[in-house]
């Protein structure tokens, strides 16, 4: 741009009077003024600035009242009177600004249409624009003639105008848009590269939900010639959508429109070239081979004078060092050059990159670079170069020294709680994951919790350093940082160091009477909780109390986890009502249910009244299990093992709906259907459901708990109850037609008839699975948990599941057909991963834990095999859960 | 307000035209990420906070923030801002920072400043609505916006991009003059 004006550096110095046409604006003031709009003789220039005044206040963020918005607008319709160009613009922005209801919309209406057809291109192209924003789809209809003519008009800026408004309405009136596609691919041979553009847009949209279209528009426009940058850069996107669906249905052979989007890679124009690199990056399974030319360009934008260049390709270099690190390594050099980039950002997502590309060697340079780094950058980008060296460590377990000093000395400087919790994880994992890296990583720990300001973090590592430092080679070091805490802390860290003692003088005999002298201390402590722990454990640790018989449920005591959900065994103690029975804590049940929102709301109604001592929201399993104990027949089943989510067996709104529920127990299966009636004008009486068990062999049926009445609306149930053989994994198709007897209502008054007449109603078939008989229990340490079951326990064997669409797929069929609680978010697939290991925990009937260890691969034309290990507590199961593998 | 997909259209959330203050000149929105004017108001001044002490002066530069592509460049007093969902492919975003600079300085005939800018509004926002509509990208190029803006305000004077620098630096005190008179 031009240099500053001479004259303008003179005015520096009255900056402070500083001149705004704007000073002192008032909203009352300025509608005031705006009744100049209503006078005979206008004046266009003054009308202009009244406009640009509301625009202003509008823009400031104040707002009119509806009656003042009515107002303007009405005012602002007279000013369709003038001829002045300028004032017209202005008008057309106004009214979009204002945005009129329905009823106003159609005063201006006419003088729009008017303007549509006005010889003046500028005026035509704004009245579509600002129509199109304010009409609704029975107006539309009169206009739609006069729109499908601009999309063809001569003109590129009617034509875009109608086009954007075009993609605009289509979320409205599709029916309508869509009827304009003749038009529309006309205008996509247009030769103004934005008609194009927006001709390309608004197509695609009309035909994304068919996709042969889509692929056919593709392949057509593939080989012409689409010029304008921004179209080129949508028919990518398209390309790659369409290659994304079409699966690599060509196997073995080449991709199709591979090779388009390889040419790209060589257009003139900056945006094409990266949107080309980035879609070929983001190939399904990509090759390295096809990966090439991509990166190729990439790494010359690195070098790019400008920063928006090099953002753009470091960015998509990074996201690729995730999937394919070695496709990235030849752009090292230039990624070192970035790490002192004067954009923060670039140089954040440079060195992540390198974190991830890195080898051994490169390891401690790197180091070095990132200290002075790492001063000058924000909390968020610090949290993302924590996460990448903790990945880089475990890649490199011999270099764990250099980077757990570099995690040590970030976590001595300042920083927020996120920040500090990320590198408090790292080292926590390191921990875990490399042993020659426990006894710094908890002497860093324990520096830190000298200076933590985190109650949070203090005690999450207190309860870690109690697992861990016992078995150290010389535990007696960590206790003084341990006292410290119960000398210096607040109440909540007190109470955990005092537990984080207890776990020592548990393990090591040799500490035993010196934490004793410790916790007697604590004895005196001013808090409730820090005390009663002292006490507990001194009793525990000199084997008087009850719990600790032997020492072997001292430790058990002291380091077993909680088997049981929280939020489970919250809802079991809400229900517990005080009496000569103590609260058992294997009632609680153990199945993780995720609580739908609707009960929420419901308590937060009942809680006004005497309902409100119930506490939060009974578990789905609390209910059934009340309901199921209240009926006699099924007392002899003994409890519920598990029961299952409802099955619809009706489709959605019909006459009546149905829904069965599993309830499996030792020896007895219960179908509960939950059946609600639809139709006002019948009750339903004597409801049964005959249930056809031919194709479940091992099924006997047992009892039937027909439903008296089942008036509208008003859900109820009904029960069939079967035997099966104890300790066997029956499985089963059941069919179920429901009967009962039908009594037609009387509107008026409510009352049934006295005749009834029988009818039946086929529902649709459920299956029994043996994922029914596995309870979805998580593990909070599943290395740990994998690790203490008996090797003896282990089964492994190696399956082919065949061509699967993908490996998130195959890992899901897998999860779903053993009904297991998938461990430390490994259910998630990354996105072209060639292999991923699944960790699954679980329950199986008879109460035997069960742990399993999936490893998939896949293989170029999606054949996936997996290795499945699995450890149970009775090695009887661990062969179940093969059988049921082989068997799905 | 339309919202459209990656896969269909590159589209933008936001222009931001902000003072060396990070107080308002102009800005439009087209997301509804921002559903009201206070948590616009926060997200102008935690970009413009952190883009303050960055060089956007000779090249555009950009971030990310809060999940979002944010590109921008500053001449003068005046802070330009266009901000875009995070997979948008960054380039196209840049040029529609680079068309909106651009035609303000042809506008403002080459005196690109917070004053002239406020004198000037009703080109400014005029410019905004000739470079998007509802978050589709209408026009990137500096020459064409500016000559739509410009056959509207009525001066029927010779077009901006064929004037030169010195009969700018006139018209420009005209312009400067006039407002004085008001």
């Amino acid at each position: 741009m031009a240099q500053p004006l001479v004259v303008k550096k003179d005015d520096d110095c009255d900056e402070e009077e500083y001149y705004s046409p704007f000073l002192g604006i008032e909203k009352g003031a300025v509608l005031q003024e705006a009744r100049v709009f209503h006078d005979p003789q206008l004046d266009a220039r003054r009308c202009c600035q009244v406009i640009t005044k509301l625009l202003y206040l509008l823009n400031q963020g104040d707002t009119f009242t509806k009656v003042e918005a009515t107002e303007v607008f009405f005012a602002t319709t007279k000013l369709f009177q003038s001829k002045d160009a300028g004032l017209r613009r202005m008008v057309y922005l106004m009214i979009k600004e204002l945005s009129p209801s329905a009823d106003e919309v159609i005063i201006v209406t006419s003088s729009l249409m008017k303007d549509m057809n006005s010889k003046t291109d500028m005026y035509r192209a704004n009245a579509i624009r600002v129509l199109c924003r304010i009409i609704d789809s029975t107006l539309l209809t009169q206009i739609e003639r006069y729109l499908k003519q601009a999309i063809v008009d001569k003109n590129p800026v009617v034509a875009s105008a109608a086009l954007v408004s075009g993609i605009y309405l289509l979320q409205t009136s599709p029916e309508i848009v869509k009827r304009w596609s003749n038009e529309v691919q006309e205008a996509v041979q247009s030769r103004a590269a934005l008609v194009q553009f927006h001709a390309l847009a608004l197509l695609h949209q009309i035909r994304q939900n068919d996709r042969l279209a889509v692929s056919k528009l593709v392949t057509s426009l593939t080989r012409g010639s689409v010029r304008s940058p921004l179209a080129q850069c949508l028919l990518i996107r398209y390309t790659s959508q369409v290659i994304r669906e079409s699966g690599m249905n060509t196997q073995g052979g080449d991709r199709p429109f591979f090779d388009f989007l390889e040419s790209c890679l060589r257009n003139k124009a900056e945006m094409v070239i990266l949107e080309a690199a980035r879609a070929i990056t983001d190939l399904n399974g990509v090759t390295s081979r096809e990966l090439t030319p991509a990166i190729t360009v990439l790494q010359l934008f690195l070098s790019s004078s400008k920063p928006v260049l090099r953002f753009a390709a470091v960015r998509t270099l990074n996201k690729v060092a995730s999937t394919h690190p070695l496709a990235v390594t030849n752009c090292n050099i230039d990624m070192e050059s970035l790490i002192s980039d004067q954009n923060r950002s670039i140089a954040t997502l440079a060195i992540t990159t390198l974190l991830k590309t890195g080898n051994e060697s490169s390891v401690d340079r790197l180091m070095k670079q990132m200290t002075n780094f790492m001063s000058d950058i924000a909390d968020e980008f610090k949290i993302v170069v924590v996460e990448a060296i903790r990945s880089l460590c475990l890649k490199f377990p011999l270099k764990y020294r250099s980077l757990m000093n570099f995690l040590s000395n970030i976590l001595r400087e300042e920083g927020g709680f996120d920040y500090k919790k990320a590198i408090v994880d790292s080292i926590i994992i390191l921990i875990r994951d490399i042993p020659d890296a426990k006894e710094s990583g908890l002497f860093h720990l324990c520096e830190f919790i000298e200076d933590c300001e985190f109650t949070y973090l203090s005690t999450q590592i207190l309860h870690f350093l109690g697992n861990e430092g016992p078995k150290t080679s010389d535990p007696s070091k960590y206790i003084r940082y341990i006292y410290n805490r119960v000398i210096l802390e607040n109440a909540t860290v007190r109470a955990s160091a005092v537990s984080t003692l207890a776990k020592f003088g548990a393990l090591v005999d040799a500490l035993k009477p010196r934490i004793f002298v410790l916790l007697r201390r604590c004895l005196f402590d001013g808090d409730d909780e820090v005390r009663d722990r002292a006490t507990l454990y001194i009793k525990l640790l000199d084997g008087e109390a009850t719990v600790g018989e032997t020492d072997k449920d001292v430790t058990e005591f002291l380091f077993g986890s909680l088997d049981v959900p929280l939020v489970n065994l919250e809802t079991s103690l809400w229900n517990y009502e005080p009496s000569e029975v103590p609260f058992d804590i294997s009632s609680v049940p153990k199945e993780t249910k995720s609580q739908p929102l609707a009960e929420k709301k419901a308590t937060g109604k009942k809680s006004a009244g005497p309902a409100a001592v119930n506490g939060p929201v009974p578990t789905v399993d609390a209910s059934y299990e009340k309901l199921l104990s209240s009926i006699p027949e099924f007392a002899s089943f003994g409890k519920p093992f598990k029961s299952s989510a409802p099955v619809e067996l009706t489709e959605a709104e019909t006459e009546y709906s149905v829904n069965v529920v599993k309830h499996i127990y030792d020896g007895h299966v219960v179908l509960q259907y939950n059946c609600t009636n639809t139709i006002p004008e019948q009750l339903l009486e004597e409801v049964v459901v005959f249930v056809d068990a031919s194709e479940a062999e091992e099924f006997s049926e047992v009892a039937s708990k027909p439903l008296r009445s089942l008036p509208y609306d008003s859900p109820g149930q009904t029960f069939v109850a079967f035997e099966k053989p104890e300790g066997v994994l029956a499985t089963g198709k059941f069919s179920n037609i429901l009967k009962f007897i039908v009594k037609e209502v009387d509107s008026s008054t409510g009352e049934a008839d006295d005749d009834g007449v029988e009818d039946e109603y086929q529902l649709e078939d459920f299956e029994i699975i043996s994922a029914d008989y596995m309870l979805k229990v998580g593990v909070s340490n599943f290395r740990n948990a994998w690790e203490s079951m008996d090797l003896e326990s282990e089964r492994v064997d190696e399956y082919g599941l065949g061509v699967r669409e993908s490996l998130g797929e195959a890992v899901s069929a897998v999860i779903s057909i053993l009904g297991m609680q998938p461990c430390e978010g490994t259910d998630v697939v990354q996105n072209n991963s060639r292999s991923h290991t699944c960790l699954l925990s679980g329950v199986f009937i008879g109460n035997v834990k069960v742990l399993v260890r999936l490893s998939f691969g896949i293989s170029g034309p999606k054949e996936v095999a997996m290795k499945l290990a699995v450890r149970s507590d009775d090695p009887e199961v661990s062969d179940r859960i093969h059988e049921i593998v082989a068997n799905g | 307000m339309g919202e459209f997909s990656k896969e269909s259209c590159p589209s933008v959330k936001n222009i931001l035209l902000l003072d060396s203050e990070g107080k308002r000149v102009a800005v439009k929105y087209f997301s509804d990420d921002w559903p009201n004017n206070s948590s616009k108001l926060t997200f102008e001044k935690s970009i413009f906070t952190k883009t303050l002490k960055t060089n956007a002066r000779s090249e555009a530069e950009i971030t990310l923030f809060d999940g979002y592509i944010v590109v921008y460049k500053f001449v003068h007093d005046l802070h330009f801002f266009v901000t875009a969902g995070d997979d948008e492919n960054e380039l196209i975003i840049a040029n529609v920072l680079q068309g909106f600079a651009d035609s303000v300085g042809l506008l403002l005939r080459g005196d690109v400043e917070k004053r002239t800018a406020l004198e000037n509004l009703d080109l400014i926002l005029l410019c905004i609505d000739e470079i998007i509509d509802g978050g589709i990208i209408l026009e990137t190029d500096a020459n064409t916006i500016a000559g739509k803006v410009a056959t509207n305000a009525a001066d029927g004077s010779v077009p901006f991009s064929e004037q030169t620098i010195s009969q700018a630096l006139a018209t420009a005190r005209e312009h400067f003059a006039r407002s004085l008179l008001k």
